[in-house]
């Protein structure tokens, strides 16, 4: 018997008014994720990713309006919930890494004092038992000599010990699912295999399912177990890491990853997509990737796809590409 | 080749700008009662810039690449080491002969949403170089300026839009036609496509090798991303802490390499192949402060394969398989 997902999410729209009109960031995703799975969502700048994430969140602004079927978050009807109830699930049983540690961090404040006022509001936890929580969370995280951190302030601490504090924020009330949006980004390529080391370990560790927000297909690649491509608000498509990288069904995400140095080692020209990612006027009729693709059809022109079955996963496409990808080249 | 003992990377073809030692050191200031400290941003940078080539260097934020860039173009001059064009010395010219040997080098920046300005259309951003610098009426700037969008693959006809009217990629594509409108034989790019998407990225990097071979311009490209410079360059710095550790021929770097700190780099490059990815090495530890850099190898501290040695003698660049290496186990690094 199949268990329940422990995040699922059907048909999830996000609108935000604008003085333009309303645009619509996310157009109909469905999301799953189960109890300890790593999910990859990838896409570029204005696919939708990060609205989506904190859409899961209860993070969005007040011009942004969610809609859904279904969003469900460990049986719980997070749809349902007033936001006084939603506020007790955000940050614990839900927890996120932002981006930028940097400005994520109140600058104003210690280290140890941020970390404090997740444990005290969620877990209720205070004096010597709280400093203790926090030292051992900063301990878990790798910061070398954590009770003489807990009173830095995070200009004192370098961009990766940053995220680790904002990790330690994160997991310190033991959520289920942790959802990371672009986390290395900001960092060092050296900083950045530290930190994913980190979150792929605190992962196994404590079953904790995680959801990780890039736009590197490398850094996908290497964490993710399945994988989900975005462009332009909707799921181009999701398969398991290995099966995706391999073959490709989705002309985007083929076109993607063909425009990956990394796969283009000997040719001098680098496989380009022409043109961009749509922006908020200027969404095509038919299939969205139809102006970009090089294999679109009048049927694309007109008709949009939906999300098809293909193997051990779903396109949005019509014409799924076939195994050996036209243009991938050899695998080195 | 074997007979060279400098610390050089000897070029084979013709050089268009040579760095000999540069060196550009900060005072920074502590406090009111503790001495000021030396950051030595760059602490001895030698190479050679071929015509037509791409010399990429790479490495960390805070290895010295972004001050390499400025003390190559001239933003700001290196504390001590020649720096020359065509065989001509930068320091002691005249201010005639600066803006002479200014219009040899120009550069891109990271960010082409803050190195372009909101207030100029794209015809005057392109023209404004020739304002300067050449004795052209307003219609000879605008027809160049013209001429040089289509160029760069940008539509003629949107010649008077403001900057935010066009995407990132676009914009880069506008940065890189400005730094064009001299005719310059250097173009210093500093992460010129790290701020794009990964599509876009492929765009730009074609468009700056197609003019690369069109007008023989030779790049000076710096980056952290080695992918990206895997597929760009002809030759391969690694910086760290101000100094060069590992430079050479790019196959050469990229097939053998010999310093642990390049290793560390590639392995920690994140791989779409499986195949192509390196055994789980986890860099430990985070880059030096430059203002207390560690004494003998400043990679000493965070490399796997440090003895005591490396602790108190600084490793000497040296030649070592077909490229330069700084340290003291190079040969035995396969």
């Amino acid at each position: 018997m199949h268990t329940m997902p422990l995040l699922d999410i059907k048909n999830l729209s996000v609108e935000f008014t604008t003085r333009a009109g309303t645009f619509r960031a996310v157009d109909g995703i469905d999301l799953t994720v189960d109890e300890g799975e790593v999910v990859g969502i990838v896409g570029e700048s204005g696919s939708g990713k990060s609205v989506t994430s904190l859409a899961v969140m209860g993070l969005l602004g007040s011009n942004g309006t969610v809609v859904a079927d279904r969003m469900r978050f460990g049986g719980k009807d997070l749809l349902a919930m007033s936001p006084a109830q939603r506020r007790k699930i955000t940050g614990k049983d839900v927890a996120m890494v932002f981006q930028e540690p940097m400005s994520s961090l109140n600058p104003c404040f210690t280290v140890g004092f941020q970390i404090m006022e997740t444990l005290k509001v969620h877990e209720g936890l205070s004096g010597k038992a709280l400093r203790n929580r926090a030292i051992e969370l900063l301990e878990q995280v790798g910061i070398p000599a954590p009770e003489s951190r807990l009173s830095a302030f995070p200009h004192q601490l370098s961009g990766g010990m940053n995220q680790r504090v904002m990790i330690a924020i994160a997991i310190a009330c033991n959520p289920r699912l942790l959802v990371a949006d672009e986390p290395t980004t900001a960092l060092d390529v050296t900083i950045q295999k530290q930190i994913l080391d980190l979150l792929v370990r605190l992962q196994k560790e404590r079953g904790m399912a995680l959801i990780l927000i890039t736009h590197d297909m490398g850094v996908v690649a290497e964490t993710a177990q399945r994988v989900v491509v975005m462009y332009a608000g909707q799921v181009a498509e999701t398969r398991p890491v290995d099966a995706l990288f391999k073959a490709p069904r989705h002309p985007y995400t083929g076109a993607l990853l063909d425009a990956l140095p990394e796969r283009a080692l000997g040719k001098r020209r680098l496989p380009t997509i022409p043109g961009v990612v749509p922006g908020i006027g200027d969404r095509p009729q038919g299939c969205l990737f139809n102006p970009r693709c090089r294999f679109a059809t009048d049927r694309c022109r007109i008709e949009r796809p939906a999300l098809f079955d293909v193997d051990a996963g779903k396109a949005r496409c019509f014409y799924p590409l076939a195994d050996a990808p036209v243009g991938a080249g050899e695998v080195l | 080749m074997t007979d060279i003992l400098t610390d050089v990377m000897p070029a084979t073809g013709p050089v268009v700008l040579e760095a000999i030692h540069l060196r550009k050191h900060y005072a920074v200031k502590r406090g009111a009662f503790k001495p000021a400290a030396t950051v030595k941003a760059l602490d001895g940078v030698s190479f050679q810039l071929e015509a037509g080539k791409t010399l990429a260097v790479v490495g960390e934020s805070g290895c010295g690449k972004s001050t390499l860039a400025r003390s190559v173009t001239m933003i700001e001059p290196p504390s001590s080491g020649q720096l020359l064009y065509d065989g001509r010395d930068v320091v002691g010219r005249t201010a005639s002969e600066m803006k002479e040997l200014r219009r040899t080098v120009q550069m891109v920046f990271q960010n082409p949403y803050g190195s372009l300005n909101p207030r100029k259309t794209v015809g005057s951003i392109l023209s404004e170089p020739l304002v300067i610098n050449t004795p052209m009426g307003k219609q000879e700037r605008r027809e160049r300026a013209v001429a040089m969008m289509a160029k760069v693959g940008l539509r003629p006809d949107q010649v008077d839009r403001y900057p935010h009217m066009f995407s990132g990629g676009q914009r880069q594509r506008i940065a890189i036609a400005r730094a064009l409108m001299l005719n310059p034989r250097v173009v210093v790019a500093d992460e010129p496509v790290s701020a794009l998407d990964v599509s876009i990225q492929a765009q730009v990097l074609n468009l700056m090798m197609d003019l690369q071979e069109e007008l023989n311009l030779a790049y000076l490209f710096i980056s952290h991303d080695l992918s990206v410079v895997r597929h760009i360059a002809d030759a391969v710095m690694v910086m760290y802490l101000g100094r060069p550790v590992e430079h050479g021929p790019k196959d050469v770097v990229y097939s053998r390499p010999r310093h642990p700190y390049t290793r560390i780099l590639m392995a920690a490059t994140p791989r779409v192949n499986p195949a192509l990815r390196a055994e789980r090495v986890i860099p430990k530890g985070e880059l030096p402060s430059p203002l207390n850099p560690p004494p003998g190898c400043p990679f000493h501290k965070r490399c796997p394969h440090a003895t005591e040695r490396c602790a108190v003698e600084v490793p000497a660049l040296r030649p070592v398989d077909e490229r330069l290496v700084a340290c003291h186990f190079a040969e035995e690094m396969v």
